[in-house]
Order: C-alpha cells, then structure tokens, then sequence
C-alpha cells in the first residue's frame, strides 16, 4: 500500500492522520497437521479516530492480525505501527478487549478492572473508574465476582477496564460472539455510543457482517486459507444508528452484497 | 469457554455458589465444616447422631459386657485422654513438630518443583515418571534405611514425611500450573505484564484450587508417615505410644491416642477446607 519512507520517515511508521499501519503482514505458523499460511501480504490503514470493522470467515486470519497488532502475536514478515512505534510487543496506548470478557474469576468485579494499574504499577483512577462504571450500568456490582454476572455484564466489565487505563487505540476480538441476540444489540449500541464519546480508534473483528455494518466506518473483507484482505467497504450511514437502521431494505440489501462477496470466494 | 454455562447461573442468592464446593474431597465433612446456611434443625441432627452413635457404643459394651482389652467404652477413652494426658502431650508435641517440618519442606519444594518444570514441558515429561514413583512407593518402606543412616532421632522420620508429602503436593500442584488459559495470560500480556507477574497475577491463582488440593492431601499422606514411622523405630511420637499401650494391653489409652490422630487429621482437613474456601472458592 503505503511505501513508510516515502513520508520522510527514516525508520518507516503511519502516515499523517493515520493512527495504525499494517505493512505486508506475513503469517506463518506451525501445527501438527504442517505449516498453515495465516496471513499473506495484509497492508491495512487505520486512520486516527476510525471504527474499522474487520469481517471473515473463521480460518481467515483475521484473529491473527489483530493479536499481532496488539503485539501479542509475532509476524513472519511485515510490519505494525502506531504512529511512529513499530509494534512488537504490547504497547501502552493499545487496549484489547477480548473473546467472551476474560474476567479473572478469582477476582471480584473492582480488582478485575484495577489489574492493568496492577501491572502497570500506577494507583487505580478512580474517578476514571468510576465514572466508567457508572455509564456502564455496572456501578454497585464492584464486589461481585465473575460467575455472579451475566455474559453481557461481564464483556461491559471488560470493556471498562481496558478503558480505565486511557488507550488511544482500543482492539476487540469479536467480543460478543458468545451473547444472545438481545444483548449483543444492546452492546453494540453501547460501543458506538462510548466510541462516539471518546474519540478511540476502534479496530473491531466480527464474523457477523450485520453486525460490522451496524458499527463500522468501514469494513475490511478478508477471505480465508491464506487470509487476504479481498474488499475495503466503506459504509458511510449517519450516526447514531438505531438497531432498527438493521432491518431497513437498504440495510439488508448491503448485508447481501457482502456476503455475496464472501460467498463467490470460496467458490 | 462456557459462557452460555456461566449465563445461566446467575448467582445473585445469598448463599454463596461455593459454599459447599472449594476443595472438598467428600461431600460429608465439607457440610459439617461449612457452617453458613446451616439451619438449628441440621445442628440438632448432627449432635443427635452423634450422641446416638457414642452413647450407643457405651451402652451395647456395657450391655455385653465387651473386656476393655478387646473395645474400651468411649467413657474409659474420654477418660484415660484426660488421666493420661501428662504423658501423652509431649509425645503430639513431638508428632505435630516433625509433621509440620517435614511437610514444611516436602511442600516447598513440590510446590517449586512444580512452578519450574510445568514451564518446560520436554523436562516435565521426563521427570514426571519418577515424581510418579515417589507418589506410588509408600515411603514408611525407607524408614528402617533412614534410620541406619541418621539415627533414632527425628530426622529420619521428617525426611519420610517429606518424601510422602513433596511428591502429593507437587503432582497436584503440577496440575493446576498446566492449566494454562492462554487468553488470561495474553490479557495480562496486552496490559505490559512481566513473566513474573504473570506468574504471581495469573499462573499461581489459576493453580490455586489444585495446589490445595495438593497441600491437603500432601498433609494427610504426611500424617500417615509420621505415625507409621514412630511405629517403626524411635521411642517418642504418638506412633510410639500407639506400640507402647498396645504392648501394655492399655486399651482405653491406646484409643485416646487414636482419638488424638484422629483429631489432627480432621483438623488438616477443616483447616485447607477453609483455605479452600477463603482462596479457591471462585473455582466452586
């Protein structure tokens, strides 16, 4: 995509009013079963303040590419950056938020979300903490543990605290895959309102392309074995939208024409 | 993992979900120990049954005319504990210290020893079979080579509680450092966490019921050693005693130093069940 030196930069990183940059990402690893071919080539922009959706098929790589710009994950060739970083470990403007909440359940609800000022050896801010409890809906559930909450109360905990710590970027690895139907509108809603409220560039992975609709500013196709990006989709509907924006003809006509998309590669 | 699991069980009750899990090895003595929802009536069962089961061994031993040699009446035993409880308590101080310092350093080092080498899973592999070895071969049998070696003191029966204790602790606690979540660990990656607070943050936690478990077993195995080994050699410890009355044909004595094991191994067991409770009752 984007030749990193041709801006002047001697050691490469984002271009001008891009936040992150993805540089032939490369992804090789080894199973039982032999070498698996996860990523090929994958040049991606992410400009500063974007809810960028990340669509696919399992197997597509697409979990991949997200760990490995959160610095969890190694490439086998290319290149992450966060302005002018090169990611190759976990950085502190990046958050991810992960699969199913990933609530410590020894934990109660408070001291899962002081665990990043833990590491990272800072006083919890509480204000901060607070304030985010509060918009949540989970302010008074501080003592609860894990178990004790619902599926949705436990991904809104999670999202608090990857928020707690102030993250420019914030990663989700389809956080609510797990949830039911009814929830998982409701936190959609939730995570465009927070995303409209703080400015975060949102990099967001999803298998369900109604779900990427209804979020993103633009959606990234990737096909699968090995992942590719196939098609950039700008989406481009005002905001706030309101779930009901999902059962609209133009809605549905949209859903259709991505998945044709999915479905004429795999053919 | 199990999220549709976990939505279903919305706990919000006042009784806590663990209340009768943590650690419990059997499901009896856990609710004896559980104390919280008990209601009066369940207390006044209990006491009941066991004053059934006392004052009926008092009474059929009576009826029958049973010899104290043969089964003394839970009388004489409450008795001769306390008639004899001058000569009896140095020897459970003696019991109780080389338990506890045996298992100090059994547990230690399982406890280690399983931290290390669940990180390296080629060496866990190739010492797990021995680990195994010491778990199976009832160490009582290295008693007698123990004491050639160091003599009738301690020593060698602490080095026996050591050998019964380490390897229990050490399986178990092997076991819960292999359950690695990778997701809690990458979670604690993506927040800038060093290996070692990895460790003490996510690793150790996680382990936590298992190491219990571990140290709980590890301690009653440990019991068993120091008892078996007084028997063996030596002249001192609660083991000793249990030779010393039986030779005597002391019955009502011999059963209040039996009363006394009993009391000690109940009361490891109520002592990990509730650190069971208070550290691993998230795991119910």
């Amino acid at each position: 995509m984007n030749a990193a030196g041709s801006f002047g930069l001697p050691h490469g990183g984002a271009p001008a009013g891009t936040k992150m940059a993805v540089e032939g990402a490369t992804k090789f690893y080894q199973t039982r079963s032999g070498a698996v071919h996860a990523l090929d080539n994958v040049s991606l922009e992410v400009k500063e303040g974007e809810f960028l959706c990340i669509l696919g098929p399992s197997g597509c790589g697409k979990s991949t590419l997200l760990w490995s710009m959160a610095g969890l994950h190694g490439l086998s060739g290319g290149k992450i950056w966060l302005g002018n970083d090169a990611i190759t470990k976990p950085h502190p403007e990046i958050a991810m938020i992960f699969q199913e909440a990933n609530l410590l359940p020894w934990r109660n609800l408070a001291r899962n979300i002081e665990l990043p000022f833990e590491l990272k050896k800072l006083p919890p801010d509480r204000a901060r903490i607070d304030a985010l409890l509060e918009r949540v809906g989970l302010k008074g559930f501080e003592h609860k543990f894990p178990r004790e909450l619902s599926g949705g109360m436990q991904q809104r905990a999670s999202i608090v605290r990857s928020l707690a710590v102030n993250p420019s970027v914030l990663l989700m690895d389809e956080p609510f895959g797990a949830l039911d139907a009814f929830t998982r509108d409701e936190m959609n809603l939730l995570v465009q309102e927070i995303w409209m409220e703080t400015k975060k560039t949102i990099i967001f992975i999803t298998h369900s392309i109604v779900e990427a609709l209804f979020l993103a500013d633009r959606i990234v196709v990737m096909s699968a074995r090995p992942g590719r990006i196939q098609e950039i989709v700008e989406v481009g509907m005002p905001r706030p939208r309101g779930v009901e924006i999902q059962s609209t003809p133009a809605f549905i006509e949209r859903v259709n024409a991505i998945k044709a998309m999915i479905d004429h590669r795999k053919a | 993992m199990d999220s549709q699991l976990r939505d279903q069980i919305p706990t919000f009750s006042a009784k806590p979900a663990a209340a009768g899990g943590g650690v419990s090895l059997s499901g009896g003595l856990s609710s004896l120990v559980s104390g919280g929802g008990r209601s009066a009536f369940e207390t006044f069962v209990i006491v009941l049954v066991a004053v059934i089961i006392i004052g009926g061994a008092e009474l059929l031993l009576t009826v029958f005319a049973v010899p104290q040699y043969i089964l003394p009446r839970p009388s004489q035993i409450g008795t001769a504990l306390i008639t004899e409880w001058g000569f009896i308590w140095p020897h459970l101080l003696i019991t109780l210290y080389e338990l506890l310092v045996g298992f100090a350093i059994g547990a230690s080092i399982g406890f280690v020893l399983a931290a290390v080498i669940t990180q390296f899973p080629f060496a866990e592999k190739i010492v797990t079979p021995y680990i195994l070895l010491l778990v199976t071969t009832p160490m009582l049998a290295l008693v007698p080579l123990l004491i050639l070696r160091f003599g009738f003191g301690s020593e060698p029966r602490i080095i026996a509680v050591a050998l019964a204790s380490g390897p229990m602790v050490m399986i178990n606690s092997a076991t819960g450092f292999r359950r690695v979540d990778l997701a809690k660990i990458a979670l604690a990656r993506s927040f800038g966490a060093s290996t070692l607070q990895i460790f003490t943050k996510i690793r150790i936690p996680m382990a936590m019921p298992m190491i219990i478990v571990g140290l709980m077993v590890g301690s009653i195995f440990g019991l068993l050693t120091t008892v078996g080994a007084e028997m063996v050699g030596g002249a001192e410890g609660l083991g000793n005693r249990l030779n010393y009355y039986s030779s005597m044909i002391r019955m009502p004595q011999f059963f209040a130093v039996i009363t006394l094991l009993a009391i000690i191994g109940i009361s490891i067991y109520v002592f990990f069940f509730w650190v069971g409770k208070k550290w691993a009752s998230w795991e119910a």
